[in-house]
């Protein structure tokens, strides 16, 4: 039998027994893990797609802090249904510059893959203010104080250089002008306006999404909100049947 | 009482001998076993008929050349070639004669009714509520007051095109003006007063200035007896239905600041014959003209 019977050693010595197990486990991981990394249909190139700009980056993090994925999803899977009460299902690259990804596991909530444009700006602040008063039987918690609360942006710039650290495609000028960037985002008619649009895309929505004069956190979450799932122009866009 | 196992000597012991404890080698279940063989031979079996091993050039696509996105695809062009007949159907006739039709027509079976009532609970309701009865800022589509006009073919527009959307070149559009950046605390308060006269709402006083001063600042869209104009959405002043609330301190912010509510167009998101349905059905809620 050979090495077979000389498993008695591996039993008798429980650190020898622990190391042959990592091994034979890192196995099993490294197959299913090492292909992500090079594999194409993980890292498919879709046209439109663009880092966040710094104001909806901020309110992705208001997103994240209140934990909106614990309750909606942002995954149209491909399945007819969903299909046609969402729109297209989502593809790997809308969420390729999302750290974390917000796919969530749960839908207590609607899926939030495409909401963007989907509601006026108005019904997000009614809905976040309050949203019984738009959905009644809606059972989602009140989000008011979003609009009474100013949105701190020192950090913005430190924000997007730890998203350039992992990978999100932010150049140096697009760090040096976050601020401004994030601003102008506020209002159309500013300065910093073509910054923005070069820096980003000509299609960024800009213009004062809660409707008060303040830049509040409700700016920033809707700001967000309003681009969700909208970079992508799916008129023009040819799905790899393959994939 | 402790008994001492008997050793049975037609089966065989793997040889261990743990303080005189010894360990039977018995063979595992037939079933059991097969059943084993059975998954490797279909797992082998699975991973040349599907996609299965990853390798740089991408995944191998596996013999029945199946993928999702061509499953879904699939599922979504064979209920659209059911529904075919319907939808050409629909698409074809005039909008205000897809109601009465033979093939798609009525409300109990029709296909045109039933597909804008789904449309509506799926992407109307939000706003307009399950019912289509509104709420503050989103207006109630059960009455026949009407903001862009109550036939067929102008909610067909509106659904189609949207109010105040930016990112749709034929929306409906107009902009009411703030009236708290060129009128007086004063001004605006005869003006409120006004307007609260015009619809007889308790106690609200018509004064001279008041009545001068919507002729000059709010007769242009909203007509000089203050029945409004749907070409520029302005709505009717005259009656009791109102978007935002008809109390002094709702109607003195709606002149401050103004309103101008937006509606997504709906174009680039549901087919043609999806709207032509949500025209239908909404034109049939009781408003329609």
């Amino acid at each position: 039998m050979g090495i077979l019977d000389k498993h008695g050693v591996i039993e008798r010595n429980a650190t020898l027994l622990m190391v042959l197990s990592l091994v034979v486990v890192s196995i099993g991981g490294l197959v299913e893990i090492v292909p992500l990394f090079y594999l194409q249909n993980t890292i498919e190139d879709v046209e439109g797609m663009r880092p966040y700009t710094p104001l909806e980056l901020a309110g992705r993090d208001i997103y994240v802090r209140e934990g909106c994925y614990v309750c909606h999803s942002q995954m149209i899977r491909p399945m007819r249904d969903e299909v046609e009460r969402y729109g297209h299902y989502s593809l790997a690259a809308e969420s390729q510059y999302d750290h974390p990804f917000q796919w969530g596991s749960k839908r207590t909530g609607p899926d939030l893959a495409r909401v963007g444009g989907r509601y006026s700006d108005e019904w997000h602040v009614d809905h976040l203010s309050d949203p019984r008063s738009v959905v009644p039987e809606s059972i989602m918690p009140e989000y008011a104080f979003l609009k009474r609360t100013k949105l701190n942006i020192e950090f913005v710039e430190d924000r997007l250089i730890a998203d350039a650290m992992v990978g999100v495609p932010y150049t140096e000028v697009m760090i040096a002008s976050a601020k401004e960037d994030l601003l102008a985002q506020l209002d159309p008619y500013s300065d910093g306006i073509d910054s923005l649009y070069a820096n980003y895309d000509e299609r960024v929505v800009a213009r004062n999404f809660d409707g008060q004069p303040e830049l509040t956190e409700m700016d920033a979450l809707i700001a967000y909100l309003q681009v969700l799932g909208t970079m992508v122009d799916f008129s023009t866009f040819e799905p790899d049947a393959s994939r | 009482m402790a008994r001492k196992p008997v050793k049975k000597p037609e089966v065989e012991t793997t040889g261990h001998s743990w303080d005189g404890i010894e360990e039977y080698n018995n063979p595992l279940p037939r079933w059991w076993l097969w059943t084993t063989y059975l998954t490797i031979i279909w797992g082998i079996g699975y991973a040349i008929a599907y996609p299965a091993i990853p390798l740089p050039g991408g995944a191998t696509p596996g013999l029945l050349g199946y993928s999702s996105r061509g499953e879904v695809a699939a599922d979504i062009a064979a209920v659209e070639a059911q529904n075919a007949p319907l939808t050409a159907r629909i698409n074809e006739l005039e909008l205000a004669a897809i109601s009465t039709d033979d093939l798609v027509g009525g409300e109990a079976d029709g296909f045109a009714y039933n597909g804008g009532r789904a449309v509506f609970q799926t992407f109307c309701a939000q706003c307009h509520g399950a019912g289509a009865n509104g709420a503050k800022g989103y207006p109630s589509l059960i009455d026949d007051d009407w903001l862009w006009g109550g036939s067929i073919e102008d909610i067909y527009t509106t659904v189609n095109h949207g109010i105040r959307y930016e990112t749709d070149l034929d929306t409906r559009t107009s902009q009411m003006p703030a009236f708290g950046e060129f009128l007086n605390k004063e001004e605006i308060s005869g003006l409120v007063q006004y307007v609260g006269s015009l619809s007889g709402i308790n106690g609200a006083v018509e004064t001279e200035d008041g009545k001068n001063l919507f002729l000059d600042n709010c007769a242009a869209c909203h007509a000089d007896d203050g029945t409004g104009d749907r070409f520029v959405g302005a709505p009717n002043l005259t009656d009791a239905i109102w978007l935002y609330g008809s109390d002094e301190e709702t109607l003195t912010e709606t002149v401050t600041y103004a309103r101008f509510g937006v509606m997504p167009a709906w174009s680039g998101r549901l087919s043609e014959s999806q709207i032509r349905q949500a025209a239908v059905y909404i034109h049939s809620l009781g408003g329609g003209e």
